[in-house]
């Protein structure tokens, strides 16, 4: 056990040098949230004048973004798999004493800690923006584990994906196909009162409409916490699905091999 | 009695098929006793690096045993493991870390210390002549570098069997020679032993102490290269026909002399084991003209490797190649 965090931490570690080493990528990262946060503040500003958005529409956009950006960047989370077995190194990974969970673990704790600086960085840019959010600190940290556990979700799905298909443009096609649908199936940009029956119906069983669900509502004033906590539950399961799928799949890879 | 260690690596029988179609191992069985070079040779797609594969825990055969220094790959991977280091034909390094950072993620992957995984690592980038380099990031290196640094990180943990799957496969000849004289000191100096793949004829007979040659999934011929060479006996004459279509009518002029032993024709040559070249060649000459064969050259050679191949494959070692490369693209395409 000590010796699987000890793994995990490590790779953890070597993921994120890669990342420190890649600057344009790195301010792609950190810079790509801010945008979709403003860009979509300024184009549905005029939105937050109907009902349901509470009259300050970049305050109730932030935390769908939040969640909507921690999705994206883990939908990609497979791709540094497929790298790894295109070089040998997926080769010597697995014959070294490393356990299966601990890589899983590794590459979403790397997702998270991502996940964590871009969604800070979009309550940064919300807060500078005017957005003001009444859930304080309590609620920001509901949104920090949303995001958290939707990046888990993705990258958990992404991993298994990647060795699944073993290619990087089958792996972005699944992702691409995936991402865009859940993004719009959802309450993240218009208020639930305002879909179309249909689209709501779908997006209670769109894990990206939990996590956007549970994140506004934790940052009300007065949350219904039985709310959150419902929503947090469906996507912890979800994660922990997930994460276990992505250590199969390690198993059919090698059974492969 | 004699004392006899127990063996480094055992492989009996083992058998191995991708899909329904694709038998990439038919009953491949050898043993290597520790602390040698020994040398697994054979063609593309003969099933060398298949084996390599079920042997350091990475792929299941489907039938037959494997065992590292006693211990079963099947029944107890986490133990076999932290005996062997591997090095596959891959890179297997980070090109975004530097070569130091490399060695110390694979030492404390193995459970040293961050001290002594540095400790461990400086010495080895001495070892392998890359100090220079050690904090450059790997991706800069050249390639004979590149392919030292992967064999490095194997050693890391001090494993007691290293795998080196096609090590020199795209160096350029300085860099070999160089890799060569590296991978000769780990087993005389350091004990080690060393199981190598290779489709080079040149190498196996300069690295390997023993050699097992693979031909489709199966050993079928071991022994020292010496041994495998003497064993042949006698001589090869080796003709270049002027018109291949000749090549029927040269075996049968060939084969019906005396002292002649195997002959194949392939690809507009003649091979024919011979007791004593000098002594058979003047009739064989004769022979050829006689039988209105016209040649394009004729030599007379001690047996080499790609003699020991052709007797037990039945086909020459390049032609195998040749056909090998396209069979193992298509069980790749399987795999992958």
């Amino acid at each position: 056990m000590t010796a699987a965090i000890t793994h995990a931490r490590l790779l953890t570690g070597r993921s994120l040098r890669t990342l420190s080493r890649q600057p344009a990528y790195l301010l792609f990262t950190l810079v790509q949230p801010m945008v979709w946060l403003l860009l979509f503040g300024q184009l549905f500003r005029r939105i937050a004048e109907l009902p349901g958005f509470g009259g300050d529409y970049l305050a109730y956009l932030t935390p769908g973004v939040v969640v909507m950006t921690a999705m994206m960047s883990a939908g990609w989370a497979g791709t540094a798999i497929v790298q790894d077995m295109e070089r040998g190194v997926m080769d010597r990974t697995l014959t070294s004493p490393i356990k299966r969970p601990a890589l899983v673990v590794a590459g979403l704790t790397h997702q998270a800690l991502i996940t964590i600086v871009q969604s800070l960085i979009m309550f940064g840019t919300g807060l500078a923006a005017g957005a003001r959010y009444p859930g304080g600190s309590a609620g920001l940290l509901v949104v920090l584990l949303c995001a958290i556990l939707i990046a888990m979700v993705f990258a958990g799905l992404s991993n298994a994906v990647a060795l699944l298909v073993r290619q990087q443009e089958a792996l972005i096609a699944v992702a691409q196909f995936l991402v865009l649908p859940l993004a719009f199936l959802s309450s993240i940009m218009i208020a639930p009162e305002l879909m179309p029956g249909w689209v709501a119906r779908v997006a209670r069983f769109n894990p990206v409409d939990w996590a956007a669900v549970a994140s506004r509502e934790a940052l009300r004033a007065t949350p219904d916490w039985g709310l959150v906590f419902e929503r947090v539950g469906l996507l912890a399961a979800l994660a922990l699905l997930m994460g276990w799928l992505a250590a199969r799949a390690y198993r059919t890879y090698q059974r492969s091999l | 009695m004699m004392y006899l260690p127990e063996p480094a690596i055992e492989a009996v029988e083992l058998g191995k098929t991708y899909g329904r179609t694709v038998h990439a191992l038919t009953g491949l069985s050898f043993t290597v006793q520790p602390g040698i070079v020994f040398g697994l040779l054979g063609p593309n797609g003969a099933g060398k690096s298949t084996t390599v594969r079920i042997l350091t825990t990475l792929a299941r055969p489907d039938r037959g045993q494997a065992r590292v220094h006693g211990i079963d790959v099947v029944r107890q991977p986490d133990r076999v493991r932290r005996l062997i280091g591997y090095v596959s034909q891959k890179p297997g390094f980070d090109p975004v870390a530097t070569g130091l950072e490399n060695l110390v993620l694979q030492g404390r992957i193995h459970g040293a210390s961050a001290r002594d995984a540095r400790a461990r690592a400086t010495s080895l980038l001495d070892r392998f002549d890359l100090s220079g380099a050690g904090r450059r990031r790997a991706g800069t290196w050249s390639g004979g570098m590149q392919r030292k640094l992967d064999v490095a990180m194997g050693l890391m943990h001090r494993p007691r069997v290293l795998f080196l799957d096609e090590p020199t496969t795209g160096l350029d000849p300085q860099a070999r020679l160089d890799l060569w004289a590296e991978i000769g000191r780990l087993a005389r100096e350091d004990g080690l032993t060393v199981l190598l793949t290779t489709h080079y004829l040149e190498e196996a007979d300069h690295l390997a102490a023993r050699l097992a040659i693979v031909d489709a999934g199966r050993v079928v011929a071991t022994g020292t290269p010496d041994e495998l060479k003497t064993e042949l006996g006698g001589d090869t004459i080796r003709a270049g026909l002027a018109r291949p279509a000749d090549a029927d009518r040269a075996r049968a002029a060939i084969e019906a002399l005396p002292g002649v032993g195997t002959v194949v024709t392939e690809g507009g040559a003649l091979h024919a084991r011979v007791g004593n070249g000098a002594a058979v060649l003047p009739t064989a000459l004769a022979a050829l003209e006689y039988a209105g064969v016209a040649l394009a050259s004729i030599s007379v050679a001690q047996p080499s490797l790609d003699d020991v191949y052709l007797h037990y494959a039945g086909r020459s070692f390049d032609e195998a190649d040749r056909l090998g490369t396209d069979a193992s693209r298509s069980s790749e395409a399987v795999a992958a």
